[in-house]
């Protein structure tokens, strides 16, 4: 095909412009959204995610609860508005379900569910945008609300899509890279280093994955730089609210919550 | 480990990053599409002084040096900035090797040239890997002072426009700032070169140094060598008289938007015009919805197609479909007249329109009636290049010797195109030269199509101008290998050898030593690039161990480098009479993989256990070392096995081989395999400096030719069946579909009306029966021409990647066997390489490289492979017609001196049209037409032209499969200088006069 675009020309550049190994645009906006305990809104490029965290508290139904730990309740809804494409996805989709489950395995190690037992804890995540790695930016998300409701949990959990062109790997796919290259998502804990979740619906050659394995495992301590940034100040904010009612009062706090 | 960052991107420059834009599908939804992009400020602008971009320049090698002052208008030095048109247009003066200032090519050229034409854009990727031009690629669109976003009510065009205006104007500033000229000089010009004359005047306004090429090119000092390498597009001179008439001669071609959607609903169809080289005023395209291909007659019908174009034709209702002429129609002697320069209104031209309605006209026989229509559009053009020549009467006298711009005819070589019309300076130096002429436009008011000049090859005749005129007509890359290629190389050069045998050398590694086995080497005499070995030995168990040993070749050419690419770019070794054009560097084909005698060399061994019965027990593959006892001719192994005195183990083992070889072959014969012939042939040389070809013969067939085959068919096998177990999805293969059977239609009307011989084609099994029940007993050769002719019938084999096709079309026709691949000739063929790197993965001697693992990849590689391939085997075809014709000239002097008269041989006719014969002379492997002048009685139904006697009222019938006697004449065609056999009926009748 003529006018297919290319993926990765002879000067090292990506078809956007980014290098092999250069992540795109980070946004993370941790304002409070509704009544949701804790919320977050990140982007990665134009894939943008909001999760909402409900919890921990008493589950709707009884049988949902464990005796001994916290039930991980997550729903995924994809905006029809997310793709190009107009595409309506309902509830029962089996691939959004088979999403939810894999972002409730990759937290349900990580949250320190034993804490609250017999109560549950939702996480609603929204998918507003899609340009490639969409796993990753739920992930991503879901740990910042997490964080932000103050759930309690072992560590933080980055996730980075890397993929491979022919023999050149590059990081933070976007839809036509994704379309076209093989790629795997890998969530990291990154002050542990361990490794929660490697997910691939292609095929990629054994030789390659290893290398893959390792670049992403590095890029997820990068972003996880940037998230314990946005969390510190999101803390230092919420901090200097608390503090006794002087001098910031003439200033208006309800600005300050809406960042 | 690598540097891992976030690109940011401001919210706030969203309007330049972000880019929208609405797609329709092929199911005509429409969806909004929304693209980012990352501006940076570290795209290098590669120009060696600058200070500021030192650091993201890569690679260093690349830079551009400022020009020197050579340029008239620009003695401060200066860059070329060149517009798309320029690429488009003027891709010839970009690629003389006398042009060669500093080039900056922006990202937005190249991407607009590969969306406006592929060919162009696989050219300029050709340029850019160049040695010895002087380019550097900048990424405009990602610097963030260079990119542009497309406004409202902008085109495309003038949206790229800008954006190479605006990298224009930001070169000037950046080299304003950063480069200085030496001590008080300006600093160097960069200058937009541009051929769209609305640009040229924006780029003023904006204060740019702007010329069109032409200009520029007028100021340089090789000028007038330069200036005939413009395409007469440009728009400076006017078209020549003849194209500016107003007489519109054909129809202007439908919008494509109407192309696609006729071919999508079934009124249009698309496909390949095929032009016809007995008649250039007939051309036919294959499409899938007809059977027969479809008929397109007479010049408005072609509508300016040329051969290979992709078209699309309307169809005429039935009852205006006609037949195929039966009339040889020869543009050189029908056109003799047609004046260049004049118009199209003239009388010379009335006069070959008449010439040609009258070709025109058609007898209606139902029986061959095939679907008829018109050409209504052109999807692609395929214009290349043409080796041409001057029409010396093209020439007006009176201007001869002069140096100004003249108008001339140039005759393609190849009969399948027509003339072209091109303005050169250099006319009357070029009459009697083979030159190149590429075609630049057809206009609908213009009877033939409008090229210029490229360059000269040289005397027409000499034998470097012919050879290399060969080249480039089956578009065959023949330049010697670059620098980065022969880098490639193992540094020892000649004096590379196996080393001694160790554990810690990684030659050793996993290799069999099979240094004792005496193994040798059958192959035609003065070869030097021996690809395969033998051996055979009795084993205690009373079987026969045979084995095959190939030159190594994966192991000195490692995937993904240079020396890789550029083999598989070439795809094969191309064989002309005197001249090999190798694939892989002369180092390694003729030296260090050859597999030469009396020295240790890497080999990849397929080794059989059989029964003596020639059952395979078992078969193993590896990695050996060898060293050869000897390098035998066919001959000469030959007369070993044959001489009973010769008892040695290697005699022996000849022997062995040929006793396996003979129940081999049995095997394969019955399981259907066919028993086909080419005409081939062989030329003597003089000797191998003068190589003034002596002789012709016909090619021998020996029992050991028929050996080697046998067990290079046999690991061919062995391999395919591995590797595709191994790598079900991209295992590289070869098959041969089995034919249409209308395809032998006419052969077989043909056989049962001449012969009453019936062909059975429902399998190949049949067809070989059938074949070989094609006998005559006055006429031992009738079965070989036969043969031929079947042949031709049938389809070509081709490579392919097992993942792409059916697993029931893997097989392979002609040889019988349902999997196949080639494994035995890694030195001068590609997919023998990559069988070689799947194999040695197979065996888990090496892990496969992963770009075998891609079956895109594959299949592109293999894409390119079997069109070589099939270049490669035209070209060789073409170089040993090009021989024997000079051969028979030899012949001819030599017959005269003798005072014999003429050279006459037996030749078969084997076709049959109204006024001549297509005959085929088996003793020279060429064929050949015997012209008359007048119209004879023809019965097209039974093949029979009836000759009358001269002097008498008699007649006499000559039909397909007669044996008749010509006398074969070489004579210099007056107009192009094109030395062709010609050839005249001796008898039964002689038709000198006729």
């Amino acid at each position: 095909m003529g006018s297919r675009i290319e993926i990765l020309n002879e000067a090292g550049f990506r078809s956007d412009g980014r290098r092999q190994f250069e992540l795109r645009d980070l946004t993370i906006d941790l304002a409070k959204h509704g009544e949701a305990d804790g919320s977050a809104l990140i982007s990665h490029g134009l894939t943008q995610v909001l999760v909402s965290v409900y919890g921990p508290r008493e589950a709707k139904m009884r049988s949902h609860t464990f005796h001994d730990r916290a039930n991980i309740n997550v729903e995924v809804v994809v905006a029809s508005f997310s793709t190009g494409e107009r595409r309506k996805r309902q509830r029962g989709d089996k691939r959004v379900l088979e999403f939810a489950a894999t972002i409730k395995s990759t937290f349900e190690p990580v949250i320190r569910t034993n804490l609250y037992p017999r109560s549950q804890i939702d996480i609603y995540v929204q998918v507003l945008q899609q340009d490639g790695s969409t796993l990753q930016t739920c992930i991503n998300a879901a740990t910042l609300a997490l964080m932000n409701a103050g759930i309690p949990m072992t560590d933080f959990v980055c996730a980075v899509t890397g993929g491979v062109h022919s023999t050149s790997p590059m990081l933070d796919l976007s839809t036509l890279e994704e379309n076209d290259i093989p790629h795997v998502t890998v969530a990291v804990m990154p002050k542990t280093k361990k490794v929660v979740l490697v997910t691939m619906e292609t095929r990629l050659h054994v030789d390659r994955f290893e290398e893959i394995l390792n670049l992403a495992r590095d890029a997820g301590a990068i972003l996880h730089q940037e998230m314990k940034e946005a969390i510190l100040a999101r803390s230092a904010t919420l901090v200097a609210l608390a503090e006794p009612v002087t001098k910031n009062q003439n200033k208006g706090d309800d600005d300050v919550v809406m960042d | 480990m690598v540097e891992i960052t976030i690109r940011k991107r401001p919210r706030s420059e969203a309007v330049v990053t972000q880019r929208k834009f609405f797609k329709k599908t092929a199911r005509g939804k429409v969806i909004k599409v929304l693209r980012e992009r990352y501006l940076r400020d570290d795209v290098g602008c590669g120009i060696q002084s600058c200070q500021e971009c030192t650091e993201s320049c890569t690679p260093q090698a690349n830079h551009l040096v400022m020009s020197g002052p050579d340029h008239g208008l620009f003695p401060d030095g200066h860059f070329l900035l060149p517009d798309t048109n320029v690429f488009l247009s003027q891709m010839d003066l970009l690629e003389s090797p006398l042009f060669r200032p500093p080039i900056i090519l922006l990202q937005t050229v190249i991407e607009e040239v590969r969306h406006r034409s592929l060919p162009l854009y696989n050219r300029l990727k050709a340029l850019m890997a160049m040695d010895e031009k002087s380019i550097w690629v900048f990424y405009n669109e990602y610097r963030s002072e260079t990119a542009v976003i497309r406004e409202e009510n902008e085109t495309p065009n003038d949206r790229n426009d800008r954006g190479i205006r605006k990298a224009a104007a930001w070169y000037t500033t950046h080299l304003n700032t950063n480069v200085r000229g030496k001590a008080p000089k300006k600093p160097p010009t960069i200058v937009l070169l541009t051929e769209d004359a609305a640009n040229r005047q924006k780029a003023e306004k904006d204060g740019l140094v702007t010329l069109s090429v032409r200009k520029y090119v007028e100021a340089m000092n090789d000028a007038s060598q330069l200036l005939d390498l413009l395409a007469s597009e440009s728009e400076e001179i006017e078209p020549t008289r003849a194209a500016s008439g107003k007489q519109f001669l054909y129809d202007e071609y439908l919008p494509s938007a109407t192309l696609i959607g006729g071919v999508k609903a079934g009124q249009l169809h698309q496909g390949h015009f095929n032009a016809n080289q007995y008649n250039y005023l007939e051309g036919s395209v294959s499409v899938p919805a007809f059977s027969k291909p479809v008929l397109l007659i007479g010049r408005e019908n072609m509508n300016r197609a040329t051969n290979g174009d992709i078209v699309v034709v309307e169809v005429f209702p039935e009852d205006e479909w006609k037949a195929p002429a039966d009339e040889v129609v020869d543009q050189d002697s029908t056109l003799k007249n047609d004046d260049v320069e004049s118009g199209d209104e003239d009388d010379g031209e009335d006069l070959v329109a008449r010439v040609e309605s009258k070709v025109v006209e058609y007898e209606k026989r139902d029986a061959e009636k095939q679907p008829t229509g018109k050409v209504v559009g052109v999807i692609k053009r395929l214009w290349r290049p043409y080796v041409c020549h001057i029409d010396s009467t093209s020439l007006t006298s009176s201007n001869a010797t002069s140096l100004s711009v003249q108008t001339v005819f140039a005759t393609p070589v190849s009969r399948l195109l027509p003339r072209i019309r091109m303005r050169t300076r250099q006319a009357p130096s070029l009459i009697g030269q083979k030159i190149l002429v590429s075609i630049d436009r057809w206009d609908v008011t213009s009877r033939y199509p409008e090229g210029h000049f490229v360059r000269a090859l040289g005397k027409v005749e000499s034998k470097e101008a012919e050879q290399e005129s060969l080249l480039l007509e089956f578009d065959v890359p023949y330049r010697p290998f670059g620098k980065a290629i022969l880098d490639c190389l193992p540094k020892e050069g000649e004096q590379w050898v196996v080393p001694q045998k160790s554990d810690a050398s990684p030659e050793w590694r996993d290799r069999q030593d099979l240094r004792d086995l005496n193994i040798c080497s059958i192959d035609p005499p003065g070869c030097q690039d021996i690809d395969d070995a033998l051996h055979a030995r009795l084993l205690p168990n009373g079987n026969i161990e045979a084995g095959v040993h190939i030159a190594d070749v994966s192991h000195f050419v490692h995937a993904d480098t240079p020396m890789d690419n550029e083999a598989a770019s070439r795809g094969t070794t191309v064989y002309l009479v005197d001249k090999r054009i190798d694939m892989l560097p002369a180092l390694l084909g003729t030296n260090l993989c050859s597999l030469r005698p009396f020295v240790e060399r890497l080999a990849f061994s397929a080794i059989w256990e059989m029964t003596p019965d020639a059952d395979i027990v078992n078969v193993r593959f590896t990695k050996s070392v060898i060293a050869s006892k000897a390098a035998f001719t066919y001959e000469e192994a030959q007369i070993r096995k044959d001489d009973a005195n010769q008892k040695d183990a290697l005699t022996e083992g000849i022997r062995l081989l040929n006793t396996i070889a003979i129940k081999l072959k049995a095997k394969r014969m019955a399981a259907g395999a066919l028993n086909l012939a080419s005409p081939e042939v062989k030329i003597h040389l003089d000797s191998s400096e003068s190589s003034d070809p002596i002789d012709v013969e016909q090619k021998e067939m020996r029992e050991t030719n028929s050996l080697v085959e046998e067990f290079m068919l046999l690991a061919n096998i062995s391999v395919a069946q591995k590797i595709q177990e191994t790598f079900p999805q991209t295992a590289v293969l070869r098959r041969h579909m089995p034919p249409p059977k209308t395809n032998f239609e006419k052969l077989q009307d043909i056989l049962m009306k001449r012969k009453g011989l019936a062909l059975d084609v429902s399998s190949s099994g049949a067809l070989a029966a059938s074949l070989d029940k094609c006998l005559d007993p006055t006429e031992p050769a009738f079965n070989t021409l036969v043969r031929i002719m079947a042949t031709r019938c049938m389809l070509s084999a081709e490579y392919f990647c097992s993942g792409s096709v059916a697993r029931d079309t893997f097989g392979h026709y002609g040889l019988a066997s349902p999997i196949y691949t080639h494994f035995t000739s890694p030195i001068r063929r590609y997919a023998d390489v990559l069988a070689h790197r799947q194999l040695s993965a197979a065996i888990g001697y090496s892990p496969l490289h992963p770009s075998l693992h891609s079956k895109p990849h594959v299949e592109r590689i293999l894409g390119v492979v079997n069109k070589r391939h099939r270049m490669a085997q035209m070209a060789g075809r073409a170089s040993v017609e090009f021989y024997v014709g000079l051969a028979l000239k030899g012949r001819e002097e030599r017959v005269q001196k003798s005072g014999a008269g003429a050279v006459t041989e037996e030749a078969f006719v084997i076709r049959t049209f109204r006024n001549g014969l297509g005959v085929f002379v088996s003793s020279l492997g060429i064929e050949g037409l015997v012209m008359f002048k007048k119209d004879l009685q023809f019965d097209a139904e039974n093949y029979t032209l009836s000759i009358p006697k001269p002097g008498s009222a008699d007649l006499v019938a000559i039909s397909v499969f007669d044996k008749v006697t010509v006398r074969i004449e070489v004579e210099k065609d007056k107009n192009t200088q094109r030395g062709r056999v010609k050839m005249t009926l001796l008898s039964p009748v002689d038709s000198k006069d006729m």
